[in-house]
C-alpha cells in the first residue's frame, strides 16, 4: 500500500466524520481524583478542565512537575474515567468506545519501558495495527504497508528489520511515533515525548509532528514542560498548575509574565517573537538580567 | 520487514513435528526387548488406521502397551508445562516466570495429594483438586508480588520461590501423617511418568490439553503486546482483563493436568520457551506451537535418557530435566547477553 492509498483511507474516513466545525476533541469539565485506597481521601485532584480542539490542531498540555499533565492525559485517553464532566471524540464519549474501537482512533505515546524480549522494529510497528486484526492477528498486505508508510513518516523505514534493543534512544522515539501512527488515530497524545533527547531531536520530533498532523488530519495533544517549543509548535496551549488548568488559549494569550513566574517558580522574561509567537526567557536573580533563552 | 506468516508458522511446527516423530520411533525402539525400526513404523500405520488387532502379540504388549503410552503421557506432559511456564513469562512480564519456579506446580502437587489422601476413590478428584491448588497458588504469589499496585518482578520471584518452599513442606508433612502408605510418593513428587493415568482420566487429560492450549492460542498476539506493559496493551487495543484472566486459568488448569499425571516436573516451562525464543523469536503466535512441541521433545527425551541412563534402575525425569536443566540455561543466557 502506498502513502496516496493510506491518505484515500484517511480521506474515506474523513468523509463519514461529523462536519469539521464540530471539534474533533471536547474536554468538558474533566475531573478526576487519585486515592491511595478507595475510601480514604485522596492524594491528588485534577480540577474541572475544558478545552476543544479541531482536526490538525496541535495542543501543549503544560506545566510543572506534579501539575496533573500526565493524568489530564489519561483521562483524554480513555484510560482513567473521570470523575465529573466528560471527554467526547467527535461528539462520542471516549470511555464509551469498546477497547478496540478507542485503539483505532486515539493513539497514545508514553514513556517507554524496556521490552522483556526485545522484538523487531518492524514487528513492533505492526503492533499498531493489532486493534484492526482478526483472529491471529497475522499481518495483511495492508497493515504491511501502513507500517512501512508510518516509519516512512517518522524517516525511519531503514530500521525495519533492526530490533528495537539495538537503536538508539532518538531512533527508539521515532520508532514507538511510528506505531502509533500505524493506529491511524484521530488524535495523537504524546505525553512528554522530547524527553531524554537533545535540543536538535526535539526540534526534528516537533516539526515532523507538526507535518503529520497535516498530512495525516490529525489532532495531535502533547504533553510537555518545555515553555519554549510548545509556544513554537502548539496552536494552543492549557496551562496546568497544582492540579488546577489555569489558562487556555494561544501561547500568546497564555504566556504572561506573572502566570509564568508563578506557575514554573522562576523569573521570568516574555516578549513576543516576530512571528507573533512568544519567546520566554530564564532571568538571572542576582543581576536581573536575561539569562537563556527558554 | 519479515512479519510472521501462516508459511513460515506451518513450516516451523511442521519440521519439529517431524522431529517429535523420529524421536517417539527412536524412544519406542528403546529397551531391552529390540525391535526393528521399519518394523515399528509398519505397526504404528496399521495402528494409526484402527487395525490393532493385526499387531503381533509381543508388540502389542511391550511397544504399543507399555512404551508408547508412556511417551504420549511425556508428549502431554512436556507440552502443558510450555506452555504454561511461557503464558506466565507474558503475563508476569518476566522472562524467569515458570510453573515450578512460581510455586503453581507444588500448590497443585499439595491438592492432588490431600485428594489422594481424603477421597482414594474418586479418581477425577486428583485433578481437580489439582486445578484448585494450581488457581489458589498463582493468586496468592500474584497478590505477593505487588507493591504499591504494580507487578513487582523480584518481589514475585521470591513469593512464588517461598510459597513452593512452604508447600513442599506442607506435602512432606502431609505424608508423615498420612496413614496410608504413600511411600512411592516422593518419587512421584520429583516428576515421574512411570505411571501412566488411570484410563477414564486420559481423555479428560487430552481434552483439558486441547482446550488450554486453544484458550491461550486465542490470546497469542494480545501476549505480544502484555509483555509492553498492560496499560500499553489496553491502548493498543488489549482486554487486558479478558485476556488475563483466560490465560490465568488456562496455565493453571495445564500445570494441574500435568502434575496430576506426572508430579512435578521441573524446568521444563522455564527452558523450553526460552530454547523457542532463541531458535524462532518472541512473537507468542508461533512461541505457543512450538513450545507445546519442544516441550513434548525435551520430556521424550529426558524421560528415554531417566529410563536408560542407570539401567535398570530408572531416574525419576524431574531430576534428568532438572540436572540438565540448569546448565542449557546458563548458556541460553550467556550466549543472549553477547
Amino acid at each position: 500500500m502506498s502513502v496516496s492509498d493510506a491518505n484515500a483511507t484517511l480521506a474515506a474516513r474523513d468523509a463519514a466524520a461529523p462536519p469539521a466545525e464540530l471539534p474533533r476533541l471536547a474536554v468538558e469539565q474533566a475531573s478526576y481524583a487519585y486515592a491511595h485506597q478507595r475510601r480514604s481521601a485522596p492524594m491528588f485532584t485534577l480540577g474541572a478542565t475544558s478545552f476543544q480542539a479541531r482536526q490538525r490542531e496541535v495542543v501543549a498540555i503544560l506545566g510543572p512537575n506534579a501539575s496533573g499533565k500526565s493524568t489530564l492525559m489519561q483521562v483524554i485517553s480513555g484510560a482513567l474515567k473521570p470523575l465529573s464532566g466528560r471527554v467526547l471524540l467527535d461528539g462520542v464519549e471516549i470511555r464509551s468506545l469498546g477497547t478496540r474501537t478507542r485503539a483505532q482512533r486515539i493513539a497514545l505515546v508514553e514513556q517507554q519501558s524496556p521490552l522483556v524480549f526485545p522484538a523487531t522494529v518492524g514487528d513492533y510497528v505492526l503492533q499498531g495495527r493489532h486493534a484492526y486484526g482478526r483472529a491471529l492477528h497475522l499481518a495483511t498486505e495492508e497493515d504491511v504497508g501502513l507500517a512501512m508508510n508510518a516509519l516512512a513518516q517518522v524517516g525511519a523505514e531503514h530500521l525495519a528489520d533492526r530490533r528495537m534493543d539495538q537503536i538508539s534512544g532518538g531512533e527508539k522515539q521515532r520508532v514507538i511515533l511510528a506505531r502509533a501512527l500505524a493506529q491511524q488515530p484521530l488524535l495523537l497524545l504524546l505525553d512528554e515525548p522530547t524527553l531524554h533527547l537533545d535540543i536538535g531531536a526535539q526540534v526534528d520530533l516537533l516539526e515532523r509532528l507538526r507535518r503529520l498532523c497535516e498530512e495525516n488530519r490529525q489532532t495531535v495533544i502533547v504533553v510537555t514542560h518545555e515553555l519554549g517549543l510548545a509556544a513554537e509548535f502548539a496552536d494552543q496551549v492549557v496551562l496546568l498548575h497544582a492540579g488546577k488548568c489555569l489558562r487556555v488559549g494561544t501561547a500568546a494569550e497564555v504566556y504572561q509574565r506573572e502566570l509564568l513566574e508563578q506557575v514554573f517558580g522562576a523569573a521570568m522574561d516574555v516578549e513576543i517573537g516576530p512571528a507573533g509567537r512568544p519567546r520566554v526567557s530564564l532571568r538571572s536573580r542576582a543581576s536581573g538580567e536575561p539569562r537563556r533563552t527558554m | 520487514m519479515r512479519p510472521l506468516t501462516l508459511r513460515r508458522l506451518l513450516w516451523t511446527c511442521g519440521s519439529l513435528v517431524a522431529v517429535l516423530l523420529v524421536l517417539i520411533v527412536l524412544v519406542l525402539r528403546l529397551g531391552p526387548a529390540p525391535i526393528s525400526v521399519t518394523e515399528l513404523v509398519m505397526n504404528l500405520g496399521r495402528m494409526a488406521i484402527g487395525r490393532i488387532n493385526q499387531l503381533p502379540a509381543d508388540d502389542q504388549l511391550i511397544v504399543f502397551g507399555i512404551r508408547l503410552p508412556r511417551i504420549l503421557l511425556g508428549v502431554m506432559v512436556g507440552a502443558s508445562l510450555s506452555v504454561a511456564g511461557a503464558s506466565f513469562q507474558a503475563l508476569l512480564r518476566n522472562p524467569l516466570a515458570d510453573p515450578y519456579v512460581l510455586g503453581v506446580s507444588s500448590g497443585s502437587a499439595t491438592g492432588a495429594l490431600i485428594a489422594m489422601m481424603v477421597a482414594p476413590q474418586f479418581a477425577l478428584a486428583t485433578p481437580l483438586a489439582a486445578f484448585l491448588g494450581a488457581v489458589l497458588t498463582i493468586t496468592g504469589v500474584y497478590f505477593l508480588g505487588l507493591r504499591d499496585g504494580n507487578l513487582d518482578s523480584t518481589t514475585l520471584l521470591l513469593g512464588g520461590i517461598i510459597s513452593a518452599s512452604f508447600l513442599s513442606s506442607v506435602i512432606m508433612f502431609l505424608l508423615t501423617l498420612s496413614p496410608r502408605d504413600l511411600r512411592g510418593m516422593p518419587f512421584w513428587l520429583m516428576g515421574d511418568l512411570s505411571t501412566p493415568p488411570v484410563s477414564e482420566l486420559q481423555w479428560i487429560f487430552l481434552v483439558g490439553l486441547i482446550v488450554g492450549i486453544g484458550a491461550i492460542y486465542t490470546t497469542a498476539a494480545d501476549l505480544n503486546l502484555l509483555l509492553t506493559g498492560e496499560r500499553e496493551a489496553a491502548h493498543l487495543g488489549v482486554e487486558v482483563t479478558r485476556v488475563k484472566l483466560v490465560v490465568y486459568v488456562a496455565a493453571s488448569l495445564l500445570t494441574a493436568l500435568a502434575v496430576s499425571a506426572s508430579g512435578a516436573i521441573g524446568y521444563i516451562g522455564l527452558l523450553v520457551p526460552h530454547a523457542m525464543r532463541f531458535l524462532f523469536g518472541s512473537d507468542y503466535r508461533i512461541l505457543i506451537p512450538t513450545s507445546a512441541l519442544g516441550g513434548a521433545i525435551a520430556i521424550v527425551a529426558a524421560d528415554a535418557l531417566a529410563r536408560t541412563v542407570a539401567a535398570p534402575t530408572e531416574l525419576p525425569v524431574g531430576a534428568v530435566t532438572a540436572i540438565a536443566g540448569a546448565p542449557i540455561f546458563i548458556y541460553l543466557l550467556r550466549r543472549r547477553m553477547r
